[in-house]
């Protein structure tokens, strides 16, 4: 069993779907972040049988739920101070999110128009969909981010 | 500030003004003569669309506006590369509201975002092409007097056929309408849609063949079957006449039932259908016209 040690400040983000850490890691743009980052995959889960883990020391007001919650609503997020979980926030679906994704549509106008942001809001919350603002594509699973 | 990016972007209510406005401008041409006077619009086409563009100019004309604008991307600055964003910027300057069409989806929702002047989507590539979707339900409610309480037959390409997906989407919210969606199997309506229209509980058939449904239709609203559409000369060769209309057909038709069609028509209507009172696709046009100069003066808070 590997160990990796406590986080005095920062956060723990429990229960991400096997496989999805690096995802996670690449869209909260941690690795721009001058901190210790512990990337833990297929760790054993009662719940989920093997799940991510990522351990992240910084300053607690950097994580953008936001995209976290796009990426994986059930993702447990644990804020850590003083080497205590001191709150645990909940995860709701954003109703837009900024350059998180792209559009895919080639017959988008943000596949032309220069520095035009690439927005997707949501368009059903019970079944999670998202579709871009400007030509109502769907936003794709995320293996095609 | 409003713009007209979708036809749902008015409610029920902002519709039935709106349409009564066209009404009120059919009956009374005169008393809008002059209601535009010193105003401009800008038809900015980044495509070739002779009728779209024409009908937003005759709308202005009639309304006393002037006209302005390009009618292609080649004789435009998008020529040059620039972009929607600067473009609308510029337009602003120039003219008091704005008929956008352009090959990509979004871009005249991008041209709203950073306009100084109201911003009509003159359609959008396959995505929206809202006053042709006015232009339907004025035609009917004009003409029938309701917007519910229909059975609604849609033939032809209803994979890829944009106006048909926006007159659905328009007509559900209106009370009892039941939709008969008439095409090739190639073609059918998307799963999005009839998966849509049955978590609604709205009632819907799909056929093969015009006859199989024609003495159920109160509308029927064609469109073109495509050659390119198929994946092979067979099936087209062995289809396409399903979806041809014509006097045989009609025959077994009601005889208030009205036929609709976006136009341009090439063959699936056939000529000798014209002369039937049921026949309204060139009314529509002139609805078109109406709905139009509605349009201007709803945006540009003008009252008459």
């Amino acid at each position: 069993m590997l160990n990796v040690g406590k986080i005095e400040e920062g956060f723990v983000l429990d229960h991400i779907e096997a496989g999805k850490s690096l995802d996670i890691y690449h869209h909260l743009k941690l690795g721009k972040l001058d901190c210790t980052v512990a990337i833990i995959k297929n760790a054993r889960s009662n719940k989920m049988g093997k799940k991510d883990i990522l351990k992240v020391e910084c300053d607690i007001n950097t994580l953008n739920l936001d995209i976290l919650a796009f990426i994986d609503h059930n993702i447990t997020v644990n804020v850590i101070k003083d080497g205590k979980i001191v709150d645990k926030k909940e995860l709701v679906l954003p109703k837009e999110i900024h350059n998180v994704i792209k559009c895919r549509n080639p017959r988008c106008i943000t596949s032309i128009e220069q520095e035009l942001p690439h927005i997707f809001v949501l368009a059903d919350e019970e079944k999670e969909i998202y579709r871009c603002k400007y030509c109502e594509e769907k936003a794709g699973n995320s293996s095609n981010w | 500030m409003r713009h007209l990016m979708n036809p749902l972007d008015f409610s029920v209510e902002e519709l039935d003004k709106l349409f009564d406005l066209a009404n009120n401008i059919e009956a009374n041409p005169a008393k809008y003569a002059h209601a535009c006077e010193g105003k401009k619009l800008a038809t900015c086409f980044y495509e070739p669309s002779t009728r779209t563009r024409l009908s937003f100019e005759a709308a202005m004309l009639n309304l006393g506006g002037q006209v302005l604008g390009f009618s292609d991307a080649a004789s435009s600055s998008a020529s040059k590369g620039e972009s929607v964003s600067d473009t609308i910027r510029i337009i602003s300057c120039y003219a008091d509201i704005c008929a956008m069409r352009h090959p990509k989806e979004g871009a005249p929702m991008v041209a709203a975002e950073r306009s100084g002047i109201p911003v009509i989507n003159a359609g959008d590539g396959g995505h929206q092409h809202p006053t042709q979707t006015l232009t339907d339900l004025l035609t009917i409610r004009s003409l029938k007097g309701r917007l519910g309480g229909f059975t609604v037959g849609l033939c032809g390409d209803l994979k890829f056929g944009r106006t048909v997906h926006s007159l659905i989407n328009a007509l559900i919210r209106y009370d009892d309408i039941h939709f008969i969606f008439i095409s090739p199997p190639e073609l059918k309506v998307p799963d999005y849609i009839t998966d849509m229209l049955t978590e609604r509980g709205i009632i819907y058939r799909e056929v093969i063949r015009l006859e199989d449904c024609m003495p159920d239709l109160d509308l029927l609203y064609m469109t073109r079957v495509q050659r390119e559409r198929f994946f092979n000369e067979e099936d087209y060769v062995r289809l396409k006449d399903f979806y041809i209309l014509d006097k045989a057909k009609l025959s077994d038709a009601k005889s208030d039932m009205l036929i609709l069609h976006p136009l341009p028509r090439v063959n699936e209507i056939s000529i000798e259908v014209d002369d039937d009172p049921r026949a309204v696709y060139f009314k529509q046009a002139q609805y078109g016209v109406y709905v139009r100069m509605a349009l201007i003066l709803t945006l540009l808070g003008i009252d008459v």
